[in-house]
């Protein structure tokens, strides 16, 4: 405990430092950012929009991280399941048209099945390629979210691009009928909270309250000795693959029909990674996954006032989060090697 | 071993994080403050900038145009937003910025580049009560394609295409070898109607001021995919600039934001390199290596906005399309004109006398280079013998032109 205490005050610390380096006083910074994620009901709009996607990715996480992989690949998982809906949302609705093939509810919800599918899809092919080809999944997972990027940037230059124009700004935006509804004028849709909580919430059922949960561990903790004991571990690593890339694909979805209301190159808003951090924090443990992502969420949509009111780079708020996570890690690092020692 | 694997990926998590901050352009300049207003009567303006404010191009001249309105009127206020594009800001858009500019007290809101159509739209929408004026979009053009009936939405644009035909214009009497390239942004009706412009100026002087033939002209546009480089997203403007100095391009224009065609001009010059380049957007553009600079067409957009913000603050404006047109009396006229043109070093004294006389037909009107017989690239009638383009032909090209290099859609 006093380990983990120590590296978060020192991680204030130095926050404090970057901040008054960069030339400001860290009071205002943190109470612009504040404001700034909680000021206006358009920005608690935002939060919420953020936070959505980033449950469902924080949930997927839980999965691999508890069966001790590292899938960077959610990021690809939630850009191919980005592509998967707007081909639904596409097929379903072609551009011109002047109404959907089905109704709008149902397209969308096919929209956000078929997003599920794809980071399905995509979430197998690096665990195939971790389980049955012996790479990394680290690697595997970098290198397919270069490929998803790649199929997004291919798609919206080419066979889905804007009518008489190249840009990478993204595909014509689709009809207001696909838009997902929202709270009054805000951005934050509640099908998206819905889902995102509802993938939360049965994760920590699944993680606390399972025998699947507990077996995903077990591969986690010792994947030989797991499977020694019986445990099919092959089976348990690709599960979890299976359901990280389904959240993360859903998240995809979500950002299509609930926030750009189109495929952009970087639909994923970094969330995946964002969604790492915050798994890490929490130490593997889903239940503090809602409110350090609320807290993230916060501080990304408040990052914009640093700008704005401040002429600080936004990017602050990365140099904020990472340090916050890299001191959580140090700290937990050394509670395991020194705490044991006391011990004894 | 966890451990230690975990160790491993947080620290090449962070080490990412903390280059992506480190990688960032140095922060924006605070935004400038009025002469003295009186409190209570600041007018405060919000500016959606898609790329960085001091990019020495399109962006700049926007917050050069901002500069310009304050002068005038010191009570008016600007707060602005950079870099709001997905690879800069990833989770940030537009519309979402102008909420924030609008909580900030803005009543009027400018969005400043093609690409935040939707946004604009959004906005005024959403806000029926501000200005939201989108700089080079055509929704309030009633005569236009896209018509959208939303009266607090307006449009700004120059009508540059004069002085891309300038531009092709120093690149054709500049050029020994008559192989012009174009490091372009992205393909749309604007760019193609000003590559086409260029085309056009420079197989005019290439044949009537050179009296070569328009056949040894090679006229050749690269698009990167955006207004300016995204590592790993767009092509890159520097190796695109340098492919054509090195593949014996001698003048090379710049049609992008930001300013690497003459940073590499300059570099390929030092090498040895008989180039030359032709900077766009910004009214500094020469002076980022002046001994090889033709020219530089520039955006004035001081004058357009300080007419809009006079009327928003009276209440009287309702959303209007705007096409500013230059001064042909006194093309860099900071009041009057909505672009400039300033030569370049390298164009020459001969070669200067040959631009002013084109400069003055063009305002004459005893020049008009969108006059039939004109193809389109594919070889299809884009205007018939004696035929002028309408605004609209203009506007909506849908292609590129006939002589010209480079993919048109």
């Amino acid at each position: 405990m006093l380990y983990r205490v120590g590296a978060f005050v020192i991680s204030l610390v130095l926050i404090g430092l970057v901040v008054v380096l960069s030339g400001a006083s860290p009071i205002t910074v943190i109470g612009r950012m504040l404001s700034g994620a909680f000021g206006t009901a358009d920005q608690i709009g935002r939060v919420v929009a953020t936070l959505s996607p980033l449950l469902l990715c924080a949930a997927g996480l839980v999965y691999t991280f508890n069966a001790g992989l590292y899938n960077l690949g959610v990021e690809g998982q939630i850009t191919f399941g980005a592509i998967a809906a707007t081909l639904v949302l596409r097929l379903l609705h072609p551009e011109g048209a002047s109404a959907s093939l089905a109704p709008p509810p149902l397209t969308i919800a096919l929209a956000i099945v078929a997003g599920g599918i794809g980071g399905v899809l995509w979430g197998l092919l690096a665990g195939a390629l971790h389980v049955y080809g012996r790479i990394s999944e680290i690697f595997a997972g970098l290198g397919l979210n270069f490929a998803a990027t790649g199929i997004a940037i291919y798609l919206i230059f080419g066979p889905w691009k804007r009518p008489g124009v190249a840009s990478l700004s993204g595909t014509q935006p689709f009809d207001e009928s696909l838009w997902l509804g929202t709270f009054g004028q805000t951005e934050a849709t509640p099908v998206a909270l819905i889902l995102g909580l509802i993938a939360l919430a049965i994760t920590i059922v699944v993680m606390r309250n399972t025998y699947f949960g507990l077996r995903l561990r077990a591969v986690g903790k010792n994947l030989r000795a797991s499977y020694v004991l019986g445990v099919p571990a092959r089976r348990q690593l690709l599960s979890a693959f299976f359901i990280c890339g389904l959240f993360a694909g859903v998240a995809g979805a979500l950002q299509v029909v609930g926030v750009f209301h189109r495929l952009i190159p970087n639909i994923s808003s970094n969330l995946g990674f964002l969604g790492l951090l915050v798994v890490m924090l929490v130490n593997f443990d889903p239940r503090w996954i809602l409110p350090v992502a609320f807290f993230f969420s916060a501080l990304n949509i408040g990052s914009l006032q640093l700008p704005l009111s401040l002429g600080l780079e936004s990017s602050l708020s990365g140099v904020i989060q990472g340090l916050l996570v890299l001191f959580a890690l140090i700290g937990r690092g050394l509670a395991q090697r020194y705490g044991r020692k006391l011990e004894h | 071993m966890r451990t230690k694997r975990l160790k491993v990926l947080a620290v090449s998590v962070l080490l990412g994080l903390l280059a992506s901050a480190c990688a960032a352009p140095p922060p924006a300049a605070a935004p400038a403050q009025p002469a003295a207003p009186a409190a209570d009567q600041t007018f405060t303006v919000g500016m959606v900038i898609v790329g960085p404010m001091n990019d020495k191009g399109w962006n700049e001249a926007h917050v050069e145009g901002t500069k310009y309105v304050m002068e005038k009127m010191p009570n008016v206020k600007f707060e602005y937003v950079d870099k709001v594009n997905p690879g800069d800001r990833p989770n940030v858009k537009g519309s979402q910025v102008a909420d924030e500019l609008i909580a900030k007290g803005a009543k009027v809101v400018i969005f400043n580049s093609d690409d935040f159509k939707d946004d604009a739209l959004e906005t005024a929408k959403k806000h029926p009560n501000i200005v939201v004026i989108h700089a080079s979009g055509d929704y309030a053009w009633k005569e236009g394609k896209n018509y959208k009936n939303q009266p607090n939405l307006g449009n700004l644009m120059s009508k540059m295409e004069p002085g891309w035909m300038i531009a092709g214009c120093a690149s054709a009497l500049g050029s020994e070898n008559g192989k012009i390239g174009t490091v372009g942004p992205l393909i749309n009706e604007e760019t193609r109607r000003y590559a086409s412009a260029a085309y056009l100026g420079a197989r005019y002087c290439w044949e009537n001021y050179k009296k070569r033939d328009p056949k040894e002209l090679q006229f050749k546009i690269t698009w990167i995919g955006f207004w300016f480089n995204i590592p790993g997203v767009t092509l890159d403007p520097t190796k695109v600039a340098d492919d054509f100095y090195n593949g014996g391009f001698d003048v090379v224009m710049s049609a992008i934001d930001t300013p690497e065609v003459a940073v590499q001009g300059k570099k390929a010059a030092e090498a040895g390199k008989a180039v030359k380049y032709h900077h766009y957007d910004y009214k500094g553009g020469c002076e980022l290596a002046p001994d090889i600079c033709l020219g530089v067409h520039y955006y004035n957009w001081g004058p357009g906005y300080l007419d809009i913000i006079k009327r928003a603050m009276e209440g009287t404006y309702t959303g209007t399309w705007t096409w500013a047109q230059a001064d042909w009396k006194d093309l860099n006229n900071p009041d009057t004109s909505a672009f400039g043109y300033i030569k370049g070093k390298a164009l020459g004294a001969e070669n200067e006398k040959f631009l002013d006389q084109f400069i003055k037909g063009l305002g004459d009107g005893s020049i008009d280079l969108w006059k039939g017989p004109l193809n389109f690239q594919d070889g299809s009638v884009f205007l018939k013998d004696g035929e002028k383009a309408t605004d609209q032909q203009i506007w909506y090209l849908p292609q590129l032109l006939e002589g010209m290099e480079g993919p048109s859609k």
